[in-house]
């Protein structure tokens, strides 16, 4: 059997994900960090994107986070993520939505201050739409 | 009929208290079940959160935050939870007798104190007790949102970053279960490690891979602790105070009950005399023609 790490998804509002897991896999704002059990302890910053964790016996679980903290520790990973959502829950329409209320946004920029706002919002609404279209890609649609 | 009049509205006064008071009963029993689903959904957060400080807190980083520094203790900052509202039986009182019993310990130890007061309840004693009442927030409602806490925290984290305080404390009620709550004093300041964790506190020496660094991360990610364990102690405490509220209104309304049937007693008696002397005194009447 593989070698398992203990993995904690928490966002504000909620506990999303609470138990063993082979590998995690989450995007850091210095790029995707793939961790195995044993890694040596890291403290990141989480940019808006999905968590991938591949749950003991093989099966995946996508779970969207806006931004957060990624903590780890030899056999545990800790998400405190600032708001999380899983896969399956994600409303693509809505994420369309947003992501072109941003682009808008970002086209008729008035201020610095909004423009840095509209960006960040069209990552995470583009980091939504990613993570449907991975779900999607598993569920083989 | 002219007996027993005052007791009679003194049992219609009483019939009123005893509906206002069913009334809170159920009136806090619905807040509190929002109340503790509130305080079940954001208490992964906290504890998570605390998990990964106090694992920081053991490591020996590169860069060492103010928030970690131990320092001499000359002023020890307290942020108290209390309720906005009173008629929730001894849990404010009993919550500022345990912050007091700990200010005296810091006082007997040559410190002075700072106290910030979340809800009226704590800003009304700490004013009378004469304290030094350096920020106040009150209003908060039934469901407060962390954005409602940040300023009043943010006085306390500029004081100790400044050196103004060299503890902070954040005092509130745990929630243990519907018929008790205890008063908590919790330290948020210097950060500790916890002892707990005693496989990992033996490891000395080891430190984080940061990214980007560890400044930036740590600052963030401090701030965002504490944020949230406020936060978490004023959620906690307003579950406690329905369920407190709740249980001292069932107690009055129960009091109230047992009071009326007590009067009623009183009064049936008192009506039943004067039945009796006045039959006595036709009868007398009938007998003496």
């Amino acid at each position: 059997m593989a070698m398992t790490l203990h993995c904690n998804i928490v966002s504000a509002e909620k506990k999303l994900f609470d138990g063993r897991a082979e590998i995690v896999v989450a995007s850091g704002v210095q790029g995707e960090l793939g961790i195995l059990p044993g890694h040596t302890p890291l403290l990141t910053e989480l940019k808006p994107g999905t968590i991938k964790v591949k749950k003991q016996g093989g099966e995946e679980e996508l779970i969207y986070v806006s931004s957060g903290f990624l903590e780890v520790q030899p056999d545990t990973v800790t998400v405190l993520a600032d708001s999380a959502e899983r896969a399956d829950n994600i409303d693509e329409a809505a994420a369309k939505e947003a992501m072109e209320a941003a682009q808008r946004a970002m086209q008729d920029q008035t201020a610095e201050m909004e423009y840095a706002q509209a960006a960040a919002m069209l990552a995470q609404a583009a980091a939504q739409l990613q993570t449907i279209q991975q779900l999607r890609k598993k569920l083989g649609k | 009929m002219a007996v027993g009049k005052e007791i009679r509205s003194q049992i219609g006064s009483i019939k009123n208290t005893q509906k206002i008071t069913s009334a809170m009963q159920m009136v806090a029993a619905s807040k509190m079940r929002r109340a503790q689903d509130r305080m079940a959904a954001s208490h992964p957060y906290a504890s998570q959160i605390r998990k990964v400080v106090s694992h920081i807190a053991g490591a020996t980083p590169e860069y060492t935050h103010t928030y970690m520094e131990e320092r001499d203790v000359k002023r020890v900052g307290y942020i108290i939870v209390s309720s906005d509202r009173g008629l929730c039986g001894g849990l404010n009182i009993n919550l500022f007798k345990a912050a007091l019993k700990d200010i005296m310990d810091w006082q007997g130890k040559g410190a002075e104190i700072d106290v910030c007061a979340i809800g009226s309840k704590a800003g009304a004693f700490f004013r009378r007790y004469g304290g030094n009442l350096v920020a106040a927030k009150s209003g908060l409602g039934d469901s407060p949102k962390a954005s409602d806490l940040v300023g009043s925290v943010k006085v306390m984290l500029d004081a100790y970053e400044e050196g103004k305080i060299d503890r902070l404390f954040v005092v509130y009620n745990e929630f243990i279960n519907t018929m008790t709550q205890k008063p908590l004093v919790q330290q948020l300041l210097p950060l500790e490690a916890e002892a707990a964790e005693e496989d990992q506190s033996k490891v000395t020496g080891w430190d984080y891979l940061y990214e980007p660094d560890a400044k930036y991360l740590l600052d963030n990610l401090l701030i965002r602790y504490i944020e949230s364990q406020v936060y978490q102690a004023v959620v906690e405490n307003i579950a406690c105070e329905q369920s407190a509220r709740m249980v001292a209104m069932k107690s009055a309304t129960d009091n109230a009950g047992n009071f009326i049937d007590e009067l009623q007693l009183v009064y049936n008696k008192a009506r039943q005399a004067a039945i009796t002397q006045e039959i006595a005194e036709i009868v007398g009447g009938a007998a003496a023609i």
